[in-house]
């Protein structure tokens, strides 16, 4: 296992390392800089870049740029906030996104479970019928046609809850994002809740505990719900890659300051620095959480371990 | 060793209904088996699940509408008309039924400015451009987009794969090293990142698809590879002087084809999605081109005071994902009745 933990860990950081890589590369091709204030002449501009070592070829300022994202400094923006850390400039736009996937994402798993079981009980009458066409509707729609939708409807015709970002109010604010981000959880979820359950609950063992006289509700929670949550835990990881690329859209929609916004904001300003962190935290979240589902999964799973032990 | 008990077997407890057809249709009961062809055996599958057939039936419908729509209409989806700007949807006989009438906050905005005798279907949007033809344009332009990544990721896809896994060994871990890094990017910001520097456009945006939609296809088409390739129609092959690229292309891709294609089927909504989430951060279509999701993001800007922009785009681009995904489920099952039932 430790073997395993250690190879996947490795290709991690080489993954990581190559984006780094790539989003450099990319960012040298791509057409403006970062100085755009048309007073400026082209002496000031070459000090600018100077000041901040753009000047310099390119593996250096890609060595210098390892060098300080491992003492925590990811350098300081051009534009959008001058001069000021951008590692500063991450962290509440972070924290905003990650509360409201985090939010999505445990609901998205509660109601998922809870439409799933019912519909594997109610296996073939017309309660399964409802839940699978409520599932199937949730994962083909994508989440920001969820979100556009819940801004007419319920914000702008009902003014239940406010259609656009208050920093005052955050509570009230981040409601409806967080429904439409958890749309698509609670669909894949239940879908999937669904097969397995029907799957455990016509096994062997189940009929054993069954004629032992278990009460329904002990044989549900106790015996069949746990073997269920195994699978659940491969589905996992399309899922959470799901509500980031979502949560970047429907933070648009409800012009949430978060991470999607600050870096489609840094894109258009060719702010390099911002633009390498926000896509830098995408990626190692992403990996990140790949890397600790494919682990978890090792260890909840026993057959799994030995199988990719001999691997 | 042990004989067979034949009165072991209670002769009387099985009734007729512990019993059914392999085939689904009743009248083949006395042909053999072997009588009925596979596409026929898929197809009587396929027909059983209403969901796909539904879901193929709105494909159909949606396809032959991009196809005439913008031809039937009568406008031009670049027109700009600035008399005739934010009319509501308004359709000859269904405006009777008191839906698409033309009516906005209570009152006909046609008889307003004088078009008693002007029929938007879906209304025109804040340049006047008839919106009916606008929406059928657009899903022309993302379905177009959709099929030709799909595509090329097939073409891409099976090729590495294929050869990753033909040739096992050392070239095997190099690639799908290479393959499994290139995943570990999130689609996402190499989306965001290659919109940016490369012009916008169609082709931008399939380029964009392309290097990104491949790996799935390749994992599908290696795995697949492995389990052939040890069989003996292979050896055989290979014994009569085959060479490796005939064994991959000529005995093993055949045989592998049809499984990339019904995968493939998963991958357009998946690709209608990204270039609809392009165009809606703005680093997709521009106007006054149209796709699907270029025209959500202009409803987007009036969506409080003219929501109907908005309703028909989105309702065009729920509907599609949703038939490509019922689809792909029927045809999955249908190709395979042997998986899980679920």
């Amino acid at each position: 296992m430790s073997k395993y933990i250690t190879k996947r860990l490795l290709i991690s950081l080489a993954t990581l390392l190559v984006i780094i890589f790539v989003l450099f590369v990319m960012l040298d091709m791509m057409p403006g800089s970062p100085f755009n204030d048309e007073k400026l002449t082209e002496t000031q501009k070459a000090l600018l870049y100077a000041k901040y070592g753009l000047d310099q070829p390119f593996f250096v300022r890609f060595g210098k740029y390892l060098i300080n994202m491992l003492k925590g400094d990811l350098g300081v923006s051009y534009v959008l906030n001058k001069n000021r850390a951008v590692s500063d400039m991450l962290t509440g736009p972070l924290g905003l996104s990650i509360r409201i996937g985090a939010k999505a994402m445990v609901i998205g798993s509660i109601f998922g479970l809870l439409f799933g079981i019912l519909a594997a009980l109610n296996h073939n009458t017309w309660i399964d019928s409802l839940f699978s066409l409520i599932s199937i509707i949730g994962v083909s729609v994508p989440s920001y046609v969820f979100a556009l939708l819940l801004a007419y409807f319920i914000g702008f015709k009902l003014k239940m809850f406010p259609i656009l970002y208050n920093a005052s109010n955050p509570g009230a604010s981040t409601v409806l994002p967080t429904i439409a981000l958890s749309m698509f959880p609670i669909a894949n979820i239940s879908r999937f809740t669904r097969s397995e359950m029907i799957d455990v609950l016509g096994s062997e063992y189940i009929l054993l505990v069954e004629s032992k006289g278990v009460r329904e509700k002990d044989l549900i929670l106790r015996h069949a719900l746990r073997n269920t949550l195994i699978p659940i835990v491969t589905i996992m990881g399309p899922l959470l890659i799901n509500l980031l690329t979502g949560s970047m859209v429907v933070e648009k929609v409800f012009a949430i300051p978060g991470i999607g916004q600050l870096m489609m904001q840094a894109i258009q300003n060719n702010d390099y620095n911002v633009v390498i962190a926000c896509a830098f935290v995408y990626s190692a979240l992403y990996i990140g959480m790949m890397l600790v589902v494919d682990i978890l999964y090792g260890i909840i799973d026993p057959r799994i371990r030995v199988a990719k032990g001999a691997d | 060793m042990s004989e067979i008990k034949m009165n072991q077997v209670p002769q009387d407890s099985f009734t007729e209904e512990d019993f059914r057809f392999v085939q689904l249709d009743e009248r083949l009961m006395d042909k053999t088996y072997a009588a009925t062809s596979f596409l026929k055996d898929v197809w009587m599958h396929f027909k059983k699940n209403k969901g796909a057939v539904i879901g193929l039936v709105i494909i159909c419908i949606i396809i032959l509408m991009a196809l005439v729509g913008p031809l039937i209409s009568g406008y031009k989806y670049d027109e700009i008309v600035l008399t005739q700007q934010s009319l509501p949807p308004r359709i000859p006989g269904i405006e009777k039924l008191g839906i698409f009438n033309g009516v906005e906050k209570g009152k006909n905005v046609y008889l307003d400015k004088g078009f008693a005798d002007l029929y938007h279907w879906f209304g025109t949007d804040t340049n006047g451009r008839d919106m009916f033809t606008r929406v059928w344009k657009g899903t022309r332009v993302s379905l177009l987009i959709a099929f030709v990544a799909v595509i090329i990721d097939i073409g891409i896809g099976m090729s590495y794969g294929l050869i990753s896994g033909y040739f096992g060994g050392r070239i095997d871990i190099v690639m799908q090293r290479f393959a499994e890094i290139l995943n570990g990017i999130p689609t996402l910001v190499v989306v965001t990142l290659l919109g940016l520097v490369l012009p916008q456009g169609i082709p931008s945006i399939i380029f964009t698809l392309m290097i990104t939609g491949w790996i799935g296809m390749s994992r599908i088409a290696r795995a697949e590879v492995l389990k052939l390739k040890e069989s003996e129609y292979i050896l055989a092959s290979r014994t009569l002087g085959a060479k490796n690229f005939s064994i991959i292309f000529k005995d093993i891709m055949p045989n592998i084809f049809g499984q990339l294609i019904i995968m493939s089927m998963f991958s357009v909504p998946n690709a209608i999605f990204t270039e609809a989430f392009l165009s809606f951060v703005g680093l997709g279509i521009q106007p006054p081109n149209a796709s699907l999701g270029s025209l959500i993001s202009d409803g987007y800007k009036s969506l409080t005071i003219h929501p109907y922009m908005i309703m028909c785009s989105i309702t065009v681009l729920a509907l599609l994902m949703l038939s490509f995904n019922l689809f792909a489920d029927g045809i999955r099952d249908a190709f395979d009745p042997n998986q899980k039932q679920g």
